[in-house]
């Protein structure tokens, strides 16, 4: 109850501390919820390159907390770092994994998705809790009094003086990561590579020597989906991509007519 | 509004994160949902440099988002690999460990 009552008393003596400048608040209550609402997007989003997306969407969003909450050297790591570096990175591998392989929202363990969720639910009424309970007897100090020689000088001074045995740690963390991901990423060829003579060998004695004939040649028309003429007037079987109708071209069927040039 | 209401806007985005992990089984989106977490962890970290007038908050978010840096590649470099051996990426067919 004192507490309470302590509370309300730092408040009303810090009013101006306490509460932040109406642009901010505007900017919160816009930016939050679009915020959660790109971050529940992303986690239900079917298509990964739709999650990744909305997931940059958050990034935007906190780096305008950051620099309205007097970050800007954060404000402008964050757009650099995570909305150009990372998620080219994430779109990369998606592209390189595949798009479509978009996975299926089905549950395969019965009821996880109702556990996960009631989990998430207490998890973050346990932690709102807490905060609303803090809310009151906080006070924000600002930063204008750190940030008066500069926030970028600031976090320079205090990176290189009481930081700077974590920052030279950083270093070998980055190498050790580039390494790392250059030797998971290398692949070993199990079998030497073919070399040309072979190569010619393999084809030589292989049931097909010679070229392919190629799609229209000989044919009414020189269209892809044309299947080549055989001397006697057949058309040649594998001229023809499956994809174009090729396969499903009988032996001995007559080519469908072009449109007569 | 008090600063505060960014904790509070921090621990959603969090569980939302976590949330995430625990239904999705695409390793990659997985990722992007740690990505969410560690963002919403940073956001906490500046709310409370600002807070507390000390800007050591914000060093240690840049500490964080360097590491994140590193695991991200390191993490979709492992993606890649399974991928290629197991031409999946989904957290449901790594299962050569299993029992």
């Amino acid at each position: 109850m004192s507490a309470g009552l302590h509370a309300v008393a730092l408040q009303a003596a810090d009013a101006a501390v306490t509460h932040t400048r109406t642009g901010e608040a505007v900017t919160f209550y816009i930016l939050a919820p679009i915020a959660v609402g790109a971050a529940l997007g992303m986690i239900f989003a079917k298509n990964a390159v739709h999650a990744a997306l909305l997931l940059v969407v958050d990034f935007f969003c906190l780096a305008a907390f950051y620099a309205v909450q007097d970050a800007p050297f954060l404000a402008a790591v964050q757009v650099i770092v995570y909305a150009g570096a990372i998620m080219i990175l994430f779109l990369f591998v998606l592209m390189l994994v595949g798009v479509d392989s978009s996975d299926s929202l089905l549950e395969t363990i019965r009821g996880q998705r109702l556990a996960s969720g009631v989990l998430e639910l207490g998890f973050l009424g346990l932690l709102i809790g807490v905060l609303l309970d803090a809310i009151d007897k906080t006070r924000a100090v600002g930063l204008t009094q750190a940030n008066s020689g500069g926030n970028v000088q600031g976090i320079a001074k205090t990176l290189f003086t009481s930081y700077v045995f974590p920052f030279e740690i950083t270093s070998a963390l980055l190498i050790v990561a580039a390494v790392g991901a250059m030797v998971l990423g290398h692949r070993e060829l199990r079998e030497p590579r073919p070399t040309q003579a072979e190569l010619m060998r393999a084809r030589l004695h292989g049931p097909h020597p010679e070229a392919f004939t190629g799609p229209g040649v000989y044919a009414s028309d020189d269209a892809v989906d044309r299947p080549a003429l055989l001397p006697s007037g057949m058309p040649a079987a594998g001229s023809v991509y499956e994809e174009y109708g090729g396969g499903s071209l009988p032996p001995g069927a007559v080519p469908p007519e072009g449109d007569g040039r | 509004m008090n600063p505060a209401n960014y904790l509070v806007l921090a621990a959603i985005l969090f569980s939302i994160g976590a949330f995430g992990v625990l239904i999705r089984r695409n390793a990659i989106v997985i990722f992007m949902c740690i990505e969410l977490m560690l963002n919403a962890a940073n956001l906490t970290l500046v709310t409370f440099s600002r807070m507390n007038g000390s800007l050591e908050g914000q060093v240690i978010a840049f500490f964080v988002m360097v590491v994140a840096a590193a695991e991200v590649v390191v993490g979709l470099a492992i993606i890649v690999a399974i991928f290629r051996t197991r031409k999946s990426a989904s957290v449901d067919d790594a299962n050569l460990l299993k029992y």
